[in-house]
This record gives structure tokens, sequence and C-alpha cells, in this order.
């Protein structure tokens, strides 16, 4: 449970997204990432230190290099989760309830 | 922050369930599906027909924001009031086909009340689709977000 919603708010960043986007095309240096956005170095390592922490994105030592490339398991598990689907659906309640509460009887 | 919606889908089946518990009495649970004016406000659609009663039919159109109109549709096979609607749904123009709602309205205090959706799809790689869209729409949007950051971004070579 804990690391579903984990996960899951990984993913709602789009800059997380946009990450896992590129890093799904071919492996790439912190570096290399960072040049693709107009955010700080820091600011981008510190997405993709979240990314590795929900094991989303996985580290490979190459030389002195380290890459980064998405772990394809935990992507499956993403795409088989439930999450998204459900948080449409709370959403949509939550507004109901809203609507609902200020509601006043037509007399 | 826990979400309060459930949703359960079982591996290999063709079904899904999501339930709800809300702080609102039944009664007006149950108005939030059957009132044009409300159903419009919290799903965010057009209501173009909604006949809450056995043999009706309803049919909504949201408009994305391109400006391509989407529809729904459905008919109601079962209604009681505070109760059940038991109805069909289905998307315009996507391949999924109809797919079968059981929507029961339980009443658990004076002041809460709870919803169980049962929801049967054609086959269970329907409901895989059906389940990913918004996961897949999440991607999509990524990819936008991607094309906006890209183009924005001065080449440096």
């Amino acid at each position: 449970m804990e690391l579903r919603r984990d996960v899951f708010q990984a993913i709602a960043d789009p800059t997380r997204r946009a990450i896992i986007t590129l890093v799904a095309l071919h492996a790439m240096t912190p570096g290399a990432l960072a040049e693709k956005f107009d955010s700080s170095r820091q600011t981008i390592s510190r997405h993709i230190q979240i990314l590795t922490e929900c094991e989303l994105l996985e580290q490979e030592q190459n030389g002195r290099e380290i890459y980064y490339h998405l772990n394809p398991i935990k992507i499956k598990e993403l795409a088989d989760f439930v999450e998204p689907f459900r948080k449409l659906w709370d959403d949509r309640f939550n507004k109901l309830e809203a609507i609902m509460k200020q509601h006043k009887p037509k007399k | 922050m826990e979400l309060r919606t459930k949703v359960h889908a079982e591996d290999g089946k063709q079904e899904l369930k999501i339930t709800r518990e809300f702080d609102l009495p039944l009664e007006l649970l149950f108005k939030a599906y059957i009132e044009p004016e409300i159903v419009e406000q919290w799903m965010g659609t057009k209501v173009l027909k909604l006949e809450s009663k056995k043999h009706g039919s309803y049919q909504f159109e949201t408009t994305d924001p391109k400006g391509n109109k989407h529809g729904f549709n459905g008919t109601i096979h079962e209604f009681v009031s505070n109760q059940k609607i038991t109805r069909t749904f289905e998307m315009e123009n996507a391949n999924f086909g109809v797919q079968l709602e059981f929507l029961e309205f339980e009443e658990l205090t004076e002041e809460t009340s709870k919803l169980s959706m049962h929801v049967v799809y054609r086959s269970v790689e329907i409901r895989d689709q059906i389940l990913q869209l918004p996961f897949v729409q999440g991607i999509n949007m990524a990819h936008n977000r991607l094309q906006e950051i890209l183009k924005s971004k001065p080449q440096r070579h």
C-alpha cells in the first residue's frame, strides 16, 4: 500500500514523467538528463532520486559514468496499477460530495 | 492522503468493483445520479438525455480541450430509488463496446452512505485497457510536456 502510493506520487509530477519518457528511449547519465530541462541540476537530481527510490529507475555503472534506465518490471507493475483509474474516480466522487454538501433542496 | 475510493480488479477477470463511502445522506447521493444538472457538474459532461426509470436511456457528451466531442450512452435496465440502478454504458467512437454496470446505494448512518459499482466488460483485455486508460493518458501528457520542454530549450550544439 505504502509503495503504491509512492509510485503514484512519483509519476504525478510532470517533470518526473518527462524523465521517465526520456529514459524509456535509452539509458542516460544525470548530466545528459539535466541538459534536457530548464530546471537546475539539483532539481533534476532530486527528481531522479525520487524515481530511483521507488524503483522506477535503476542505476548502472558504466566505466566512470552512472547511467539511469527504466525498470521494466516496475513499469509493467505501474501500468497494471489501478491507481490513476482509482484517482480519476476518487476525484469525481469528491466533486459529487462537495456539490451535494452545498445542495439545497428545491421546495 | 488516503483515497476514499476503492477499486478491486482481480487479475484475469472481466469485471471490477468500485466502492466509495460518502459523507452524504443516501437521498443526496442518489440524487446526484438522477438530476441532470447535478450529473453535469460532477461528471464534467453535458447531459443530452437522462431518463431515470426502467427501460429509460441516457446520453452524455463531453468536449475535450481541442473542441472534439465525445459521446457516451446507455440504457437503464433496473431502477429502484435510493437502492439501485442497473445500466449499460458505452463510449461512442471507441472500440471497447458496451459494459454492464450494477450500481448499489446503501445507507450507512443518517449522514453517510455507500456506493458500490460492479462493472462487467466484454473481455478481460477490454477491462485491462480501460483500467490503463488514465495511466496511458498520464504518459501522453508527459509526452506533450516533453515536447514543450524540448521546443522551449535552446539547442546548445
